[in-house]
């Protein structure tokens, strides 16, 4: 293509459809890409295109051979010596020194007015933030060698790991999800919901089909616009830009043995990664009374909104310290930083095995836990006092917006499904039973004592098993008593069938029976009458409105059909398990 | 390493010691030393010897190769077969030993070969680590070490002349990490650039459902069956992108192969990707169906089969009601025709008659493919053949004028005369066209005014009988017509087509369509209307008679209103054709239809 690739990436530009799309294409209707003339020519406007310039003769620096129509405009002056023309000549005249030089003195080039320029107000840079973050996220988990440079991961690493450190400050997570893919969180940051994606941390198997000079062109955009909003977002917590550790969290975390881990400069990035430590702020906190609002008296159907308004905060409130008081442990197995980042974003205290990770604040055999997560099946010398679970609880939890019921999440157990918290089921959609009990939990309802008397009957029942296969019996032999009816209705009417054509053979034998009072049914008979109308009328429809019609219906049948998939799936599971429980019950008397 | 000959290697062929144990076989009587050297054996794959012992001669291969069922026998009964080898160099069998098995044994496992070979002896240094008194060399110092190099000094002079002319800078400070600041310290929402008002924001990426969970409720998981359905999806169409799959537990979920790609994807998208604002119909399907009359209050019209005729051995092609609604006639293709109570074996093969509506007794026409009779019929039933006219082509339909007077009959010819009007009481016909209007399907007379109403393949054309002019051509906007029906008022003409709609024609309107109806699924073979209730229908293949209600007002403002209230169902398809032609009664709400399953229902 013509068009300059990393211009268009940090400029955000976009091609367009056209209207008509034969008429743009000379006639053709083959498939083009097409932008618009103001973009490019807004294109050539950018002071960046001269830095470009700079670097390399043609202006997309490393796009396709071809060029662009724009470097040959007139009034740009071509330096006539660009750096990689100046370079290549140095390396080939084996001169180091000036080689050396020339790398120190590489032109670069700022993103900051792009970035405002994009983004004319901050909110509108929230808006756009998922991506952002996700790429860093992303980068900041590469090797150190191949794929970029050092400085990107290192620069995404950090800003990674500032923003985490504000969402813990200002303790805006809301939804956490994990999934196949990788860790799903959504925070709300000025009413703006962010979602971002973590992969899990695996070392990553890099694909040969993935153009890196394009992840590489985005992510230099992104650092540039994380780190103005992580500046902006620290600025409005008052807290430090870039973030310091509260030097009395910082006393605490002292190794006692002295034995230096590093230098401080060097394991700053550590320590502040491991999420275990609050933030320096530049204002001192002066332990802010929760700032009540004002009341205005209100009335009729604002005052309930506002109730319901107020309502929404508590239940946010409460939700935002969710584990304050609790103290977690984290076993070596457990993904650690995840873990950390979801406790510690509602108010609870997390440490881990002190090898592990720099920031331990307390060690394994501390009283004072309250729950030890783990991810074996069983430990062997376990300490009474605290519960230990699985490290879905925590997930599962935060979803649910209160403490879940630990007994599920024991080690070794089979763990209850994890939802997603982003699905909300519409009327129609299918809803996981899972789903519902968790609702009612939400609700103040105790599904717990009903699932319970739910198995106890269960049990009855299965006491109760010779009552129960009568019972079944019975049944089987009523429906096999409607077969029969059925069986003879059918065979009625074929006889029926067969003496009418017998009758129709003779010359019309015209013979009269009596006839059966039939019951019909009034609603039924309603319901089948409206239904003909509809169809007739539908019968009627235009031909546009026709399809359409067709259309949308098609839709809400499918989708219709997928909940009743779903919904018969769930019960042939749920039937083949009661069997192998039933099995098992058996297989332990016997 | 081995004092074994190796039977395995083509290097050395044969040229170690003798082995304690003698092999048994060939091998053992003579000794075949081949002298081709260290080459590929496959060179002598075409040839029937292997190479050359010590004096030139050849060495052949075994006369004979083995085959499968030779290769069987041998493996039953030779218990030595799992340790014989074929010799590359010669084609002769060898047994390995004992210690030769050792050996192959050893190295599958990955050992040395020798036995007594240690790979773990304690290392001795070259040098020893202790520091001696005597240095390992005793050379002098050069003297060039102690003068100051002149090489350098010019570079270093080079060097100081460089920074002197300020041809060298100095090395500026290099800025590692970016400086961030209050990018949005004065927020102006209004200096929007033109551009971005029309800014359309990348939308954001779906958010994921239960089914991406690690461990998702049992029901989101694939059964077997879907699984490969799904890997034999295009990666395009497939509704899910992954496999939903389940952990027992967060320690247990690897890597997500395709993350990266995702990313990439979703850069792609963002760049290359056309924004386009799109408006999403949001419409209630229920506000798109038209509010109609419901037809339980445009009554009557006719809704329950009541009667079945039978007689027909096969299709019932036609069938027509007499004024008096006392007689229904119905014409098939075994040549029979019969009357509504009594049959009657009519030969020939008919096509479709009329009954003449003006006449006291009723009189049928039927045709023959080469000859029309006209049938007189009396009160006592009896038939006097009462008119014949000869066509040299099968006729495809007739129809009667109002007063009984006049009849026209088509005939398929396409090029020559299709249509002839008969004049009964003269007992002549003539051709009312010129020059042929292309391939006529239906004629029909105008109810009330002296028009002749022609439809040929896609178009119906209106000529006045009087002035022997063309009046009007109606556009169908179908394929192919199949049929046709005037309304009695005369200002409305209904037109089915075989690519299965019913076009209504409002002649006061336009000469297009006023409503295209597709009720039918398949092709429409007939139409009518009813004489005296706002009624009309259509027969179709697909088996069904549509019966629908067409006011017409009198108001010329108004248009009329059509509303189908019944689906007549009851005749089979058969050979892929469904009802075949429709009829109503001339007084009553009741309709008569013939289909292929050879009978004649009645609908009330």
């Amino acid at each position: 293509s013509l068009v300059p690739r990393r211009l268009c990436i940090l400029k955000g530009i976009y091609p367009h459809e056209p209207k008509h799309k034969k008429k743009v294409n000379k006639g053709s209707t083959a498939p083009r890409t097409f932008y618009l003339l103001k973009d490019i020519k807004f294109l050539l406007h950018e002071p960046i295109v001269n830095k470009f310039r700079e670097y390399k003769v043609s202006v997309p620096p490393e796009g396709p051979p071809g060029g662009c129509p724009g470097p040959q405009s007139p009034h740009v002056p071509l330096s006539p010596q660009v750096f990689v023309r100046k370079l290549r000549k140095a390396y080939g005249k084996s001169e180091w020194g000036t080689v050396e030089r020339l790398k120190d003195n590489k032109p670069t080039y700022k993103l900051d007015h792009i970035v405002k320029e994009r983004y004319p107000t901050f909110v509108d840079a929230l808006r756009d933030l998922d991506d952002a973050l996700s790429m860093c996220f992303l980068f900041s988990t590469f090797p150190r060698t191949g794929k970029c440079h050092v400085q990107t991961v290192q620069l995404c690493r950090r800003l990674a790991v500032e923003f985490q450190n504000f969402v813990i400050a200002s303790r805006s997570l809301r939804k956490v999800f994990l999934s196949i893919k990788g860790i799903y969180y959504q925070a709300e940051v000025l009413g703006q919901p962010i979602t971002w994606v973590t992969p899990y941390a695996f070392a990553h198997d890099h694909p040969t089909d993935v153009d890196y000079r394009v992840m590489a062109t985005f992510t230099e955009f992104y650092t540039t616009l994380l780190g103005f909003v992580n500046f902006r977002l620290y600025q409005s917590l008052n807290l430090l830009y870039p973030p310091k550790i509260d030097t009395q969290t910082e006393d605490e975390l002292k190794p006692a043995e002295g034995k230096e881990y590093a230098m401080d400069s060097e394991s700053y990035l550590e320590r502040l990664s491991a999420l275990s430590s609050s933030l320096a702020r530049a204002v001192a906190p002066a332990h802010e009374d929760e700032v009540e609002m004002d009341e205005f008296p209100v009335e009729g159907e604002t005052a309930e909104l506002m109730d319901a308004k107020k309502k929404e905060q508590e239940a946010l409130e409460k939700h935002k310290k969710l584990f304050e008081g609790l103290r977690f442990f984290l076993n070596r197995e457990v993904p650690r930083e995840p873990l950390a980042f979801v406790i510690r974003c509602f108010g609870g205290q997390v440490s881990w095995d002190k090898s592990l990770c720099i920031g331990a604040t307390y060690d394994a055999s501390d009283p004072s836990i309250t729950h030890h997560i783990i991810d074996r099946p069983r430990l062997d010398k376990q300490v009474v006092g605290r519960y230990y679970l699985q490290p879905q609880w925590v997930f599962d939890s935060v979803n649910a917006k209160l403490c879940l019921p630990v007994a599920d999440y024991f080690p070794g157990l089979l763990l209850p499904p994890h939802l997603s918290p982003f699905v909300t089921e519409k009327e129609g959609d299918y809803v996981p039973p899972e789903k519902l009990k968790l609702l009612a939990l939400q609700r103040g309802e105790n599904p717990e004592e009903e699932s319970e008397e739910e198995e106890e009957e269960e049990e009855e029942e299965e006491e109760e098993g010779d009552n129960d296969k009568e019972e079944e019996e019975e049944e089987d032999e009523s429906e096999k008593e409607e077969e029969m009816k059925l069986q003879k209705m059918e065979e009625q009417k074929m006889e029926e069938q067969k003496t009418q054509s017998t009758q129709s053979k003779k010359v019309l034998p015209v013979k009269v029976t009596a006839g059966k009072v039939r019951l019909e049914d009034k609603q039924r008979l309603e319901q089948e009458q409206q239904q003909e109308e509809k169809r007739l009328a539908i019968m009627m429809m235009k031909k546009r409105e026709k399809y359409l019609y067709k259309k949308i219906m098609f839709g809400k049948k499918r989708k219709i059909r997928e909940a009743n998939k779903l919904a018969e799936k769930r019960k042939a599971h749920d039937a083949a398990l009661k069997e192998q429980k039933k099995k098992n019950k058996k297989a332990r008397q016997a | 390493f081995s004092g074994i000959p190796s039977p395995f290697s083509p290097r050395i062929p044969w040229n170690s010691p003798p082995s304690p144990h003698p092999f048994p076989g060939v091998f053992s009587l003579q000794d075949i030393r081949n002298t081709v050297g260290n080459i590929p054996m496959e060179w002598y794959q075409d040839f029937p010897h292997v190479g050359y012992d010590l004096d030139g001669k050849k060495i052949y291969k075994p006369l004979r190769s083995k085959d499968e069922l030779d290769l069987f026998l041998e493996k039953m009964e030779n218990p030595e077969y799992w340790r014989t080898v074929q010799d590359p160099q010669t084609g002769a069998e060898l047994c390995l030993s004992e210690e030769q098995l050792e050996l192959v044994q050893r190295l599958q496992r990955g050992h040395f070969g020798d036995v007594n070979f240690d790979p773990y002896e304690p290392s001795v240094d070259f040098f020893t680590h202790e520091v001696r008194i005597h240095p390992v060399t005793n050379r002098p110092a050069d003297k060039r070490s102690f003068i100051p190099s002149l090489v350098e000094k010019e570079k270093v002079s080079k060097l100081v002349h460089a920074i002197k002319m300020g041809w060298i800078q100095p090395r500026k400070p290099r800025e590692s990490t970016p400086t961030f600041y209050d990018l949005w310290a004065r927020e102006e929402p209004d200096a929007v650039l033109g551009r971005h008002k029309m800014h359309v924001p990348a939308p954001k990426m779906p958010l994921p459902g239960h089914a991406e969970s690690y461990n998702p409720p049992p029901e989101f998981l694939l059964s077997p069956e879907e699984e490969l359905a799904w890997q034999q999806q295009e990666p395009s169409e497939r509704r899910l992108a992954f496999l939903p799959r389940r952990f027992p537990s967060l320690r247990a979920v690897p890597a997500y192969p395709r993350f990266i790609h995702e990313r990439f994807e979703r850069c792609l998208d963002l760049y290359l990707c056309p924004r386009q604002r799109k408006m999403r119909v949001n419409v209630d399907p229920e506000d798109l169906i038209p509010k109609l009359p419901r037809p339980r209050d445009l009554q009557p019209f006719p809704t329950t089969q009541a009667l079945i005729y039978r007689g027909h051995s096969s299709l019932v092609r036609t069938i027509s009601v007499s004024p008096s609604g006392q007689w229904l006639v119905s014409a098939g293709d075994a040549g029979d025709m019969a009357r509504q109570g009594r049959l009657q074996g009519v030969g020939g093969e008919g096509r479709d008659f009329g009954i003449s509506p003006g006449s006291q007794s009723q009189s049928h026409l039927h045709c023959h493919p080469e000859e029309l009779q006209g049938d007189s019929e009396d009160q006592d039933l009896a038939c006097i053949p009462f008119l014949s006219l000869c066509r040299s082509q099968p006729v495809t339909q007739v129809t009667w004028h109002g007063k009984g007077d006049y009849w026209a009959s088509v005939v398929r010819n396409p090029g020559g005369r299709q249509v002839l009007i008969h004049q009964s009481s003269r007992r002549w016909s003539q051709d009312p066209f010129r020059r042929s209007p292309g391939m006529i399907q239906c004629v029909r007379f105008h109810p009330l005014r002296p028009y002749f109403l022609v439809a040929s393949q896609r178009s119906v054309r209106i000529y006045n009988l009087l002035r022997q002019e063309l009046t009007k051509k109606l556009q169908s906007n179908c394929q192919w017509i199949s049929s046709m029906a005037v309304h009695p008022g005369g200002d409305n003409v209904i037109c089915g087509s075989y690519d299965s709609k019913l076009a209504w024609f409002d002649l006061d309107l336009s000469t297009r369509p006023y409503r295209l109806l597709r009720h039918h699924g398949r092709a429409v073979r007939s139409v009518a209307f009813h004489r005296r209730y706002p009624l009309f229908a259509s027969a179709s293949d697909d088996g069904s008679v549509i019966v629908c209600h067409g006011m017409v007002y009198n108001d010329l403002l108004q248009n009329a209103l059509l509303v189908p209230l019944k689906v007549l169902k009851g005749h089979a398809p058969t050979l892929d054709l469904g009802v075949l032609d429709v009829a109503f009664h001339p007084q009553q709400p009741w309709i008569f239809s013939s289909g292929a399953d050879g009978t004649v229902r009645l609908y009330t």
